[in-house]
């Protein structure tokens, strides 16, 4: 279904972000993007709906190559391309409905948006998509007044309103306590095989995407260097990907049990 | 550092001067003295003129502080209200216009040529003063307010656009990338991105220049271009000092209500 | 409530139905006013002028365009002047604004009827235009650059005075406290515990004031206040059009080099 081939990025101040990524995704796949900090896996989910231009390569969606699609064509595409961030990306003044309804901007026209008068499917689909998340409620509280875990169930819903066929998210607990981290995956892996959504999920908290994921790839510099199931990930498949590291001292902590602070390199 | 520390036995502690290095320090403060010395000796004061002035304006504060009202009432009201409606008209047109220009001038929105014409009509507008914007337009379209209100509109276009500019330059780029990658067009990111976020800088930014508005429609008058200002300049080159004490107390009234009013609208809209 | 339920599926609005009538309803009464003052605007304007002004502009440009370079040398002797103003006034009005700022600040001020005293100056100075502080110190001290020195100061005082103000009210109250418990005066206090936190609020806005005033000192000339307006009125009056494009030119690049010199120094300073 996502077919990747050969995908080259070079940033204009020389970084070369990926060195000729072949991936493919069939649909409803879940799998996790897992490397190093600057092994670019930013760069190629992005890549995917070109919020970044791709340098070189194809990336097909259904046969389509999202490369080479003019504005109007690449409007088109995105709006079957969910996405979630990192640190949420709501916008913060606006209530939850408005910004789970934003999901639906590709589809609706400019003034039945900017005037809020969204079609009644939508809205039902939205207070579906809110009851799901456990938001039921929470409609006319203000983004910025939610904690971070409700807002990335925010996020969540904003991606499923577009109806998507591929799912993309970008660290979706790195700015997360433990506990809501695992309710997030948890949440994110649920609805997409649900939906039989294809879903790449950047992650670097290992253990997690172990537990949740059925299929891993591992980026390094640029390049795929594994990809297979969980199981298959051993210390010496963690070293390729990583580098050295004494792995099987790390310990497998169980964060539903503890609420062991976890470090997190949000505070950077 | 200014910390209050005491010297001890031989060591000994000044403040950390402003200049770190000796000899700059040196020649900032020569430079400042010469220039001063050079100002003394250019401006001349006519210090007869100026003993004079300080025992007339005794008799002028009395006169301000004793206004009347009365006597040039009626040029009075029909001064107020045009400054009043000329700064009123000229804020909305001029808020209007600036909200495209504004998006034109800001970095992450613009294609560059935009960019450049729209930053320098921005420049021009807000280099000249209102006054001398004003003589040209008066120029091209004769005395009364509807030069004022052109002048106006002309200036608080740049002001707005510019400051409104540099919050849509500020806005958080992942909520832009977040409503892109929706398949949202250009005009739907602008509307649910960019506008919730610099609505209350925005609404702030137009009464405040209101504000202003008005301040300078009261002068807009001494060069024909509509407003109190005629009427001001009439009473105070007649010595009618407590007319023009009416006049301006008037004028600082409205001021002070404008402000109470942007204090007000700013903290509703947060 | 935004959330209704109509047969059986919920329904959203932005806003009830009651704030959307509200917004209505200010919305129609502020178009109302527009349009109102424009009204009275456009009945006291000539518009047989107004359809002539296009033609008036090309017969402007053509009488200003070419420039009269050779009267630039002229320009040299003003633009000092403009340049002293403006200094002088900056720091006039610099020296006069800080006692009136620690008067006014709830945290300083030695009683409430002074503060309420330094508020109504503060006002006062804000509202009243520098070309009307200009016409009046003209009528006192007489024309020349010390009556639009002493115009300039006296604008600026309250621009100064308020930002400074609110700076002094914004500090923390913890060193001032801390300063005091070790039996400091109130002098001291201000010494040791205030101007440290303020001074670099106060030195970027005098700098920012600085700024303003360079472009106010162009035009005070207009009624006898000195500086390069002086010039501009009289090639304007003598219809010497040529020559006032090269006074617009000067004042243009004089304004964008103090913005620059302005901003530069702010960025140093903070
Ligand atoms: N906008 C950009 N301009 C220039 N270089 C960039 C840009 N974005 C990323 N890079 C570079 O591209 C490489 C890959 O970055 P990317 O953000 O994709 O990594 P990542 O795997 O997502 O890292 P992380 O885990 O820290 O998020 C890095 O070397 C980075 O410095
Ligand atoms: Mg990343």
């Amino acid at each position: 279904m996502l077919e990747i081939q050969g995908l080259v990025k070079r940033y204009p101040t020389g970084d070369r972000a990926l060195r000729g990524v072949d991936l493919t995704v069939p649909e409803g796949q879940v799998m996790a993007l897992i490397g190093p900090s600057g092994a670019g896996k930013s760069t190629l989910i992005r890549c995917v709906n070109r919020l970044v231009e791709p340098t070189e390569g194809r990336i097909e969606l259904d046969g389509e190559d999202l490369t080479r699609l003019h504005p109007r064509s690449l409007r088109r595409a995105r709006r079957q391309i969910g996405m979630i961030f990192q640190e949420f990306a709501l916008v913060e003044r606006l209530s939850v409905m408005e910004n789970v309804l934003s999901g639906r901007l590709g589809y609706v026209g400019f003034w039945r948006s900017t005037l809020r008068r969204f079609p009644q499917a939508d809205v039902d689909l939205a207070f579906d998509l809110l009851d799901r998340v456990g938001l039921t409620g929470f409609e006319d509280k203000r983004a910025d007044a939610l904690s971070g875990g409700q807002r990335q169930r925010v996020g969540i819903a904003r991606a499923l309103m577009q109806a998507p066929k591929l799912l993309l998210v970008d660290e979706p607990t790195a700015s997360l306590d433990p506990k809501t981290s695992r309710q997030i995956m948890r949440l994110i892996t649920e609805l997409a095989q649900e939906r039989r959504v294809a879903t790449i999920i950047n992650i670097h908290d290992v253990a997690l995407a172990k537990r949740f994921v059925p299929r891993i790839v591992g980026l390094r510099e640029g390049q795929v260097v594994f990809d297979g199931p969980p199981a298959a990930l051993d210390a010496a498949r963690l070293t390729d990907i990583y580098g050295d590291e004494d792995w099987d001292e790390r310990p497998e902590v169980d964060v539903d049990a503890s609420d062991a602070a976890e470090p997190s390199e949000v505070a950077a | 550092m200014t910390a209050a520390t005491r010297a001890e036995g031989q060591r000994r502690w000044a403040p950390r001067p402003l200049i770190a290095n000796r000899t700059a320090r040196w020649l900032v403060r020569l430079l400042v003295l010469a220039y001063l010395a050079a100002v003394v000796a250019t401006v001349d004061v006519n210090w007869v003129r100026v003993a004079e002035g300080i025992e007339r304006s005794g008799r002028l504060l009395g006169q301000f502080l004793r206004p009347d009202f009365a006597s040039r009432w009626s040029d009075s009201r029909i001064g107020i209200l045009e400054s009043v409606t000329m700064s009123l008209v000229a804020t909305v047109a001029g808020v209007l216009i600036a909200i495209p220009v504004s998006l034109g001038a800001a970095r992450n929105l613009a294609p560059l040529p935009l960019y450049l014409a729209t930053r320098a009509y921005i420049t021009l507008s807000r280099t000249f003063p209102e006054v001398i914007v004003a003589i040209v337009f008066v120029v091209m379209m004769g005395f009364g307010p509807f030069a004022g209100l052109l002048t106006l509109t002309f200036a608080s276009v740049g002001f707005v656009a510019k400051l409104l500019a540099e919050d849509i330059e500020d806005i958080d780029d992942g909520q832009l990338e977040a409503m892109r990658a929706t398949g949202a067009t250009w005009w739907q990111v602008v509307a649910f991105a960019v506008v919730p976020q610099v609505m209350p800088r925005f609404v702030g930014l137009s009464v405040y220049r209101l504000d202003i508005n008005f301040r300078e429609s009261t002068i807009l008058g001494i060069v024909g271009a509509g407003g109190v200002g005629a009427t001001l300049t009439t009473a105070m080159s007649r010595y009618d000092f407590d007319s023009a004490g009416a006049i301006l107390i008037l004028v600082i009234a409205i001021v002070l209500v404008l402000e109470y009013l942007s204090g007000y609208v700013r903290s509703a809209v947060r | 409530m935004p959330v209704r339920t109509v047969a059986g599926r919920r329904a959203w609005q932005r806003t009830s139905a009651r704030t959307s009538a509200l917004a209505f309803t200010v919305g129609v009464a502020l178009l109302g006013l527009v349009l109102w003052s424009w009204e009275l605007i456009a009945r006291q304007t000539i518009w047989i002028f107004v359809q002539d002004a296009p033609e008036q502009a090309l017969n402007l440009f053509e009488r200003m365009l070419p420039p009269r370079w050779a009267y630039a040398e002229a320009l040299l002797r003003p633009l000092w002047d403009t340049l002293n103003i403006a200094t002088i006034g900056t720091l006039a009005g610099v020296a006069l604004a800080a006692p009136v700022a620690l008067l006014a600040a709830r945290t300083t001020t030695p009683h409430q009827s002074v503060r309420a005293f330094a508020l109504v100056v503060i006002v006062a100075s804000r509202s009243i235009h520098s070309l009307v502080w200009a016409l009046v110190l003209v009528f006192l001290v007489g024309p020349g650059v010390f009556a639009g020195i002493l115009a300039i100061a006296l604008r600026s005082v309250g621009f100064i005075a308020k930002l400074l103000n609110e700076a002094i009210e914004e500090t923390d109250p913890k060193p001032i406290e801390a300063i005091r418990s070790t039996g400091a005066g109130p002098g001291e206090t201000i010494v040791y515990g205030i101007v440290p936190q303020v001074l670099p609020a106060f030195a970027g806005i005098s700098v920012f004031r600085w700024d303003i005033n360079i472009r106010e000192a162009t035009f005070l000339g207009l009624v006898g206040a000195g500086g390069i307006g002086l010039q501009l009125n009289a090639s304007i009056n003598s219809l010497r059009w040529a020559d006032a494009s090269v006074i617009l030119v000067a004042i243009f690049a004089m304004v964008l080099v103090s913005e620059w010199v302005s901003a530069r120094v702010r960025s140093a300073i903070t």
